[in-house]
């Protein structure tokens, strides 16, 4: 099984691309940071007796700091390393469950929608084409502001990651569904769907069994770039001050903070956690190009 | 083509109508329009004789028919946060927000499209490859990090430029204007740029894809096989065919510039609509909210009417099949 894997062009490929090797490194990376924070992470965020006043606005190492804190730390004397591991972990999270969700929906909706055809596929895609028109950031703010006002604020508070996810899922869930129907139409016709129909099989089995695994990758391709997207507007909305708030920071509210600190000199409290969510975006973006001309070999 | 246009308007108009339904639907079930307007001492009575007033004891659709009466007089209520008339709150704010639209449009589309020839044209080429990379990080870039790097290197470290606010304004009947100053364009320079970028890297990228698409296509094999001279073959012949989807991609980003001026506005502090809409997201001030989206909607819908017309101006064989 594992030979097989290695054998297999995909994997060729990656080990012939420098960029999307780097890329995937990097990713590893960050993601390993993120699961092990609470072993790899000096200082707890979100403990106020883990740091102290006394070590506030620390630079990094390089320029004079103190060992303790590598890349020095923010005004509460939180350790940077600490906030942006325990940020990207928050972040990933988010954005990961948000793929998720969309990618569930998205596809099974897009699944249903190409294998029935008709009224019901007519009506998803109208909703999908006006969703389409609504950049995903302004539905995510509406989907936010309105759970604003339908919850009652102590509700809201604690409720804010679920609310958060909610909403990059729901302005993120039309790729997958339009992805997914366009490759059902091209799939149902084939021989071996129509074998499967004809055999009286139950249609969830058909899509699911048949269908899904045979379109599986535009839709890793899509998943990848929404990954990306779903961080991005994640960060954006904690930037904005609509997402979570600065008792849990994730790497936009991170960001966002640090900005205080834009004319004053402490560079490293806004700087540190922006090229942190940079790399980490590019670098699965990278992957997702190097995943489209995988899967298009016209491209190659 | 008179059948097209009323068809598009028709289905415009529903457009609205669903968006006008959406946004009475925020204001009549999003919290209690009552309790907002009324403080803690006001008592049972007067919020009972409050509702009334409002008519909201009223059928639901005739609730939705006078709202959609009033908003086509162009009474869109109250805000719940500032107690002005919404109209004046938004109509104040447009100005900015379509001036800082416009011209970031224009940078992306007069930088963008030729770019994107270029590297469609030279699709090996090192200059190509390292375009290509660059708008691949401005991609994963989020729009609030360049305006902070942008703020950072010409606000910040060379003290060049302003970097909030809209700088010095003229009034022009109604519109407040910021081109006409050259305090104006100062201020307008990092915010355009920040708001351009992303949709630069969309425009070159598009027009890039679809630019190879049709080199590679049969007719431009056969022109090439005539000897027709290169200059024509790719400004005439292959720009031509790929102005369809373009014009597509100015409408949707359109969309985008709208969206991100959300961002923009923030981290510069421009007094325009997407301020105004964070700042009522905030104060859960669902009028303004709601008034904000029918505007939006209202923008989007113009800008695809007029770039299907535009199709049927572009493409001959669009005018046939409709006409047929």
């Amino acid at each position: 099984m594992l030979a097989r894997l290695f054998k297999s062009e995909p994997v060729y490929l990656f080990f012939r691309s420098p960029a999307a090797m780097l890329a995937a490194i990097v990713a590893i990376l960050v993601l390993g940071g993120a699961i092990f924070a609470p072993l790899l992470a000096s200082t707890d965020p979100y403990d106020l007796s883990s740091f102290s006043l006394m070590d506030g606005l620390l630079p990094p190492l390089w320029e004079g700091g103190n060992p303790r804190f590598l890349l020095g730390t923010d005004d509460q004397g939180r350790d940077m390393i600490s906030a942006i591991l325990y940020g990207a972990r928050l972040s990933l999270t988010i954005g990961l469950m948000a793929m998720a969700v969309a990618s569930v929906l998205g596809v099974g909706l897009g699944l249903a929608a190409g294998y029935f055809g008709g009224r019901f596929d007519a009506i998803v895609m109208r909703i999908a084409d006006i969703q389409l028109a609504l950049p995903a950031i302004l539905t995510a703010l509406l989907i936010d502001g309105i759970s604003r006002g339908v919850l009652p604020p102590a509700i809201h508070q604690d409720l804010r990651v679920a609310v958060l996810t909610l909403a990059i899922a729901l302005s993120l869930w039309v790729n997958f569904a339009r992805t997914a129907r366009a490759s059902v139409f091209v799939e149902r016709n084939k021989d071996y769907v129509q074998a499967a129909m004809i055999m009286g099989q139950h249609p969830v089995r058909v899509m699911l069994r048949h269908i899904l695994p045979n379109i599986m990758g535009p839709l890793l391709v899509i998943m990848t770039v929404d990954l990306a997207s779903a961080i991005l507007l994640e960060a954006t909305l904690s930037f904005l001050g609509i997402g979570l708030p600065a008792d849990s920071p994730s790497l936009g509210t991170l960001i966002r903070i640090g900005m205080q600190f834009l004319l004053s000199g402490e560079w490293w409290i806004l700087w540190v956690p922006t090229l942190f969510l940079v790399a980490l975006v590019v670098s699965i973006n990278v992957l997702g190009d190097f995943l489209r001309d995988v899967f298009n070999p016209r491209l190659r | 083509m008179a059948f097209f246009i009323l068809k598009r308007l028709i289905q415009s108009i529903f457009v609205m109508i669903a968006v006008a339904f959406l946004a009475f639907s925020l204001f009549r079930f999003v919290g209690d329009p009552v309790s907002q307007m009324t403080g803690v001492e006001t008592s049972a009575e007067d919020s009972a004789r409050l509702r009334e007033e409002l008519g909201l004891n009223d059928a639901f659709i005739v609730q939705f028919g006078r709202f959609t009466r009033n908003m086509l007089q162009g009474d869109f209520g109250y805000s719940y946060r500032t107690r002005q008339p919404v109209a004046d709150m938004i109509a104040s704010r447009i100005p900015a927000t379509l001036e800082l639209g416009t011209v970031a449009l224009l940078i992306s589309l007069l930088v963008g499209i030729p770019t994107g020839i270029f590297t469609a044209l030279r699709p090996r080429g090192f200059v190509t490859q390292s375009i290509l990379l660059t708008t691949l990080v401005g991609v994963s870039i989020p729009t609030f990090v360049i305006g902070i790097m942008l703020i950072f290197l010409f606000g910040v470290q060379l003290g060049w430029l302003p970097t909030f606010g809209r700088g010095g304004t003229v009034q022009i009947g109604g519109w407040t204007s910021s081109l006409f100053t050259f305090d104006g364009w100062r201020a307008l320079i990092l915010p355009a740029l920040t708001l351009g970028v992303y949709q630069l890297t969309l425009t070159m990228r598009l027009v890039r894809a679809e630019m190879m698409e049709v080199l590679r296509s049969d007719f431009i094999r056969f022109a090439t096989a005539r000897g027709i001279p290169y200059r024509s073959l790719y400004f005439r012949h292959a720009l031509a065919n790929t102005m369809v989807p373009v014009i597509t991609i100015i409408g949707l980003q359109f969309g985008g510039v709208i969206a991100f001026s959300i961002v923009t506005e923030s981290v510069f502090q421009w007094p325009g609509m997407g301020l105004l809409f964070l700042e009522s997201i905030r104060f859960v001030d669902i009028p303004v909210m709601g008034v904000y989206l029918v505007v939006i909607a209202f923008f989007f819908v113009l800008v695809n009417m007029i770039v299907d017309l535009l199709y049927v101006a572009i493409d001959p064989r669009l005018r046939v099949r409709e006409d047929g």
